[in-house]
């Protein structure tokens, strides 16, 4: 059922872990769902110079975080906003159809985290993040 | 140790025996005749047929005359299910069984509630029991059938049946009783008659005969209609063209089942043991269901902060085949009704994992889980956000 990209971000995935004193922290999902993915951006000179993940969820719910962290690493705050989750599935050989939920949220999640870079510095934005945390708020879990 | 390949999802199926393949051969060669046929090719059939009927309602007691073979436990819980309660509408259309059935029973319940039929779902106490008076308590003037699985697929919890009948037929005699065997056969001594339900349906594939068989009891003079319409099989009861091998199969596989059930006691000390380890060596787990009455190879438990499909896909990796009751696992965001119905924490429920043992599992099997578990779990969890640490 997963192609053979997504098993290898799964089994062997890019970039875990947290960043201490990060720039920007965007966490959506939540646990009664059944995913959730923290997404850790440091970020010089409007650069992401490093990113780092936490996700709780399904073996596409981590290859997906594994991919979208791969996806903006090096990338420009701006690059990065234009992440979409359908580059995320083209970029993982595709992804089954009651799983394409977990590539929107790991686009949300990094729109998240940039929407929090950009508050923290006071900077002026209308990154709309999706995922509030609540089931069945935003009708696009129901793959 | 040196990896190895552990089969530890003997609930989900099961690999043929040798002998009951060896039993199905003859309906594959030589015996090929139509068992509707007279002529002496159709008779030769007729008889494998026949005695396979005899020897499986020896073993399981009732008379050949109330034994239907069927395509699988689906279809003989369909049919048990709208055949009773069809036939029984004169009288009532209420429908009683439980929260923790296999889906080939809720959704045929659900099915039936579309035909308007009123359905009451009884609820297990925190360990997964299904209690004879929670199921009076639901009992009406209108109730024509209760449906009560003997032991669950999920939490291994074997249920009261006998108890149950006995109370319900209390109640009201007319009342049908249904169980659902499919996970008890092979585990539990069953004897229909000594049960008191009225039907009780099994499966081939659980206890080593090939998919695509199955068995329905049927109590002589209980009102169920005719499930599948054809040529006048089965008694003209079930349509279709005997599955002669695979008939053969089953009833060989049957008697195997039952000289096998001197291995539960080993089976169980496996079992037990998986369990102490798992919790001894992993915190933050949850152990779901009784260990009273619990099928002879099931465990399952639900890890805090991780999710049950990627510890599936890991546990693969590892050689271990597993199964579990997350959401992700199926196509739907409700993770396992059974751990719902018990209490199991939504969140918590995500986490399960279900490990069933058989005959042909050993200690070695069991010393390799509880040496790839702990790790497989502390690898996931050290990538969740949810976790608090060690």
């Amino acid at each position: 059922m997963y192609s053979e990209k997504v098993m290898d971000h799964f089994s062997d995935p890019r970039n875990v872990g947290e960043i201490e004193n990060a720039d920007g922290i965007g966490e959506v999902g939540n646990a009664v769902c059944g995913d959730i993915m923290k997404i850790f951006l440091k970020i010089e000179n409007d650069v992401i110079v490093d990113v780092k993940f936490k996700t709780f969820g399904c073996g596409a719910a981590i290859a997906t975080s594994s991919m979208a962290t791969e996806m903006i690493k090096g990338k420009k705050v701006s690059e990065a906003l234009e992440l979409t989750n359908k580059a995320v599935i083209e970029a993982l050989d595709g992804l089954p159809p009651a799983k394409i939920h977990c590539s929107v949220l790991a686009e949300e999640a990094v729109k998240s985290a940039i929407a929090n870079y950009y508050d923290n510095n006071g900077i002026k934005h209308n990154i709309n993040v999706g995922c509030d945390g609540h089931c069945h708020s935003c009708g696009k879990h129901d793959a | 140790m040196e990896k190895r390949f552990v089969y530890a999802d003997n609930s989900a199926t099961t690999p043929v025996y040798p002998e009951v393949l060896e039993a199905m051969m003859p309906a594959f060669g030589e015996l090929y005749g139509n068992p509707s046929s007279l002529y002496s090719k159709g008779r030769e059939a007729k008889r494998i047929v026949d005695a396979s009927r005899e020897r499986i309602a020896e073993v399981l007691g009732c008379k050949p005359t109330e034994f239907f073979f069927t395509s699988c436990g689906t279809e003989s819980d369909n049919w048990a299910i709208k055949g009773a309660a069809r036939a029984n509408v004169s009288r009532g259309k209420h429908l009683v069984t439980t929260k923790i059935e296999h889906h080939a029973v809720l959704h045929t319940m659900r099915a039936l509630e579309k035909e308007g039929f009123e359905v009451t779902y009884v609820s297990p106490d925190k360990d997964g029991i299904i209690s004879p008076e929670s199921i009076v308590a639901a009992l009406r003037e209108d109730t024509t059938l209760v449906a009560v699985m003997y032991a669950n697929n999920e939490i291994g919890t074997i249920e009261p049946i006998r108890e149950i009948t006995e109370a319900v037929k209390a109640y009201d005699k007319r009342i049908l009783v249904f169980t659902d065997a499919v996970q008890a056969l092979g585990n539990v001594k069953i004897n229909i008659h000594e049960l008191g339900v009225d039907m009780l349906s099994l499966s081939g594939h659980k206890i080593h005969a090939p998919k695509g068989i199955g068995g329905l009891y049927i109590r002589t003079g209980a009102r169920v209609h005719t499930f599948v319409d054809g040529g006048g099989q089965e008694r003209s009861r079930r349509g279709g063209t005997e599955n002669v091998a695979y008939i053969a199969g089953l009833a060989k596989a049957i008697e195997l089942a039952d000289k096998n059930l001197a291995d539960v006691p080993r089976i169980e000390k496996m079992r037990d043991r998986l369990v102490k380890g798992i919790v001894e060596k992993i915190p933050y787990t949850r152990v779901n269901g009784t260990f009273e009455h619990r099928l002879a190879g099931n465990v399952n438990v639900a890890f805090e902060f991780i999710e049950g499909e990627s510890m599936l896909l890991l546990l693969d990796r590892a050689g271990i085949a597993s199964s579990t009751g997350s959401a992700c696992s199926s196509n739907s965001l409700e993770p396992s009704h059974v751990l719902l119905s018990i209490g199991v924490p939504v969140e918590v429920a995500h986490g399960s994992l279900r490990l069933s043992l058989g005959r042909d599992n050993t200690e070695e099997d069991v010393d390799y889980i509880l040496e790839v578990l702990p790790g497989i779990v502390q690898r996931l969890r050290d990538m969740s956000p949810i976790y608090p640490g060690k």
